[in-house]
């Protein structure tokens, strides 16, 4: 009998440690489960951020190593230095990478690093406890925006993908959610795409993933799935930044 | 083969870390060093090695890190202000056990201070100026030969002990030149063989996910990370038995006794000559290794010492470890310059004379 769904070699058979109706779970499944379909499993290298996901190698069933905040950019392009033949990529939150690591992901970018960045963007800082990101959105609460970030004092939530799409080095950047079956699957799209860009070495390849926090957000995580649609996606569009001139060309 | 060359120190010193088998360098412009990262991109690709120019110190430091930790031999240099950026992947590379081998061509501070030479950073390179308990080794040369034999044999000892090491050579050095005898080119390791000579190195586990590596430096748990912290103090201890570095002139039947490293060593040994021909017998103890500190040199000075002085180039920081090393046998006192003044030979030894004359009633 074939089976319709099975568990992935790519993910460790531990329990993660986040919390009831977060996508990181999802997120990693989707990327380890790509490299096991792309039989680049045993050949990938990792690398965590600072954030819920700092302990993503418990998770993750591929060679990593722990980065400092923000710095996973950086720590990639050295490992990318000496293995150029492997599978690199980058797990980073978005205060992680688009605040304290935002020298870093530029550059990387830039310099068109053989690597991809997996970035999930879910508008706050889950870990320390629910502040105000860079990415938090107008109005939103947190507990360093209280009454709802204004622009007047905190600017404008900073959109990483269309940002990061005005580099020439990045050469495929998809903006996807995980909010409902069919931007999953859309989503791990997205990510066999940038890993296989990766493999063929055309340049920096990032995919950012519009995920939840219904911890921090304090919704139940039904109503944190809708909010993604219902507030996330208007301001964060989705779809293709970027994609390889060569292939464009076909 | 061996050859002797008239170079500059800063580019005696990448020569030598290429020679010494680093393979990797990951830079970033600073003066006084900056001729380093220059000599690095037109030397190293051709070499079959590589070289990367980071964004800012913190992008050097960490690309450092991930070559480490992914089994390649790394070498990376800077200066003050530039080292005190990357103090942040220091504490970490030596939570994470990630050899690298580190140069600082130091200048003077606080702040951006200026470009001239200065040793103030002796507290930053041997205190640690990032967070948490770790110790680096550190050694000082005092003349570009000995850096070069000093950078030569630092990735074997990166490797050996698993952590970062450190060269602190100030500004004069990096700047002057010497007649030095390059060592011969050690082969770069072969990237194949990284598992077997690095079994913990991060290269994808290939077909067996039971060799999964993960370099991490994380510990959630309380008495996980005692016993991870505690384990590392077992290996720095063992580290200060076997690294410890110096060296001494004189002081068994000394009048007084200076104490100096770097470039103030090499006044001070002119100094002591000075003063030699002034009927006042001075010892000279320099320290080769600043951590672990030779403390034990300071059993040697004899009856007829009456002080101690370290001289230096900061406001006085090795002074506190001079003080240990002396106990309360003799008084300690100062010489020093600051601001990258550096003193004259004669300076010094007028300096000294009139201490040991106070010190002595004389």
């Amino acid at each position: 009998m074939k089976p319709v769904f099975a568990y992935t070699k790519g993910m460790c058979r531990v329990d993660t440690s986040y919390c009831p109706g977060c996508t990181h779970g999802i997120a990693h499944r989707l990327i380890t489960e790509t490299l096991d379909e792309m039989g680049r499993l045993g050949d990938a290298i990792g690398v965590a951020p600072i954030g819920c996901s700092v302990q993503a190698h418990k998770f993750m069933n591929v060679d990593m190593c722990e980065s400092a905040h923000g710095r996973a950019p950086a720590v990639a392009s050295g490992i990318r230095r000496v293995h150029p033949d492997k599978m690199v990529f980058t797990y980073q939150g978005d205060g992680d990478l688009a605040s304290i690591g935002t020298a870093e992901i530029i550059h990387a970018a830039a310099r068109g690093e053989k690597i991809t960045t997996f970035f999930i963007n879910n508008c706050i800082y889950g870990m320390t406890g629910g502040q105000m990101a860079p990415t938090t959105l107008i109005g939103q609460r947190s507990t360093t925006s209280q009454d709802g970030r204004t622009v007047a004092q905190a600017g404008s939530p900073i959109r990483v993908s269309e940002l990061l799409s005005a580099l020439d080095g990045a050469v495929y950047i998809e903006r996807v959610a995980l909010d409902s079956p069919a931007h999953i699957r859309a989503a791990k799209k997205a990510v066999r795409r940038a890993l296989e860009i990766q493999e063929r070495r055309l340049g920096f390849t990032f995919v950012e993933f519009l995920s939840t926090c219904p911890t921090n957000w304090g919704l139940a995580p039904a109503d944190a799935m809708k909010w993604v649609g219902s507030a996330m996606i208007p301001y964060y569009p989705l779809g293709v930044f970027r994609e390889p001139e060569v292939e464009k060309a076909v | 083969m061996s050859e002797k060359v008239l170079m500059k120190g800063n580019e005696a010193f990448a020569e030598a870390a290429i020679r010494g088998g680093c393979r990797f360098y990951f830079g970033y412009p600073i003066t006084p060093q900056s001729e380093i990262p220059e000599y690095m991109s037109r030397e190293l690709p051709g070499r079959g090695g590589t070289f990367l120019q980071a964004e800012s110190e913190l992008g050097a430091i960490n690309m450092a890190y991930g070559a480490g930790a992914a089994g390649g031999s790394v070498f990376i240099s800077s200066s003050s202000p530039g080292i005190a950026l990357m103090q942040e992947g220091m504490s970490f590379l030596c939570s994470a056990e990630v050899p690298l081998v580190a140069l600082n061509v130091s200048r003077c501070g606080p702040g951006i201070g200026g470009i001239q030479p200065g040793q103030a950073d002796y507290f930053q390179v041997t205190r640690g100026g990032g967070n948490g308990d770790y110790r680096i080794p550190v050694f000082a040369p005092s003349g570009i030969q000995e850096a070069v034999d000093l950078l030569y044999g630092a990735p074997e000892l990166a490797d050996k002990w698993r952590n970062p090491v450190m060269i602190f050579a100030d500004g004069v050095l990096g700047q002057m030149m010497e007649p030095v005898t390059l060592p011969e080119q050690r082969p770069f390791a072969d990237p194949r063989d990284i598992r077997t000579r690095k079994p913990w190195a991060i290269t994808g586990y290939g077909d067996d996910d039971a060799r999964k590596n993960v370099v991490k430096s994380l510990r959630m748990q309380p008495d996980e990370l005692e016993i991870h912290v505690e384990t590392l103090f077992e290996k720095y201890a063992r580290a200060e038995r076997e690294l410890v570095s110096a060296e001494s002139a004189g002081v068994e039947d000394a009048d007084a006794v200076i104490v100096a490293f770097g470039t103030m060593a090499r006044i001070a040994k002119e100094a002591v000559d000075i003063l030699s021909g002034r009927g006042v017998s001075v010892g000279l103890i320099r320290p080769i290794s600043l951590w672990p500190f030779p403390y034990g040199e300071f059993d040697k000075i004899g009856p007829r010492a009456k002080v101690v002085i370290s001289a230096e180039l900061s406001m006085g920081q090795m002074i506190e470890d001079v003080r240990i090393g002396v106990g309360k046998r003799l008084p300690v006192r100062l010489i020093h310059r600051t601001g990258g003044m550096i003193p004259s030979s004669l300076e010094l030894a007028d300096r000294a004379e009139a201490i040991y004359k106070e010190v002595a009633g004389r």
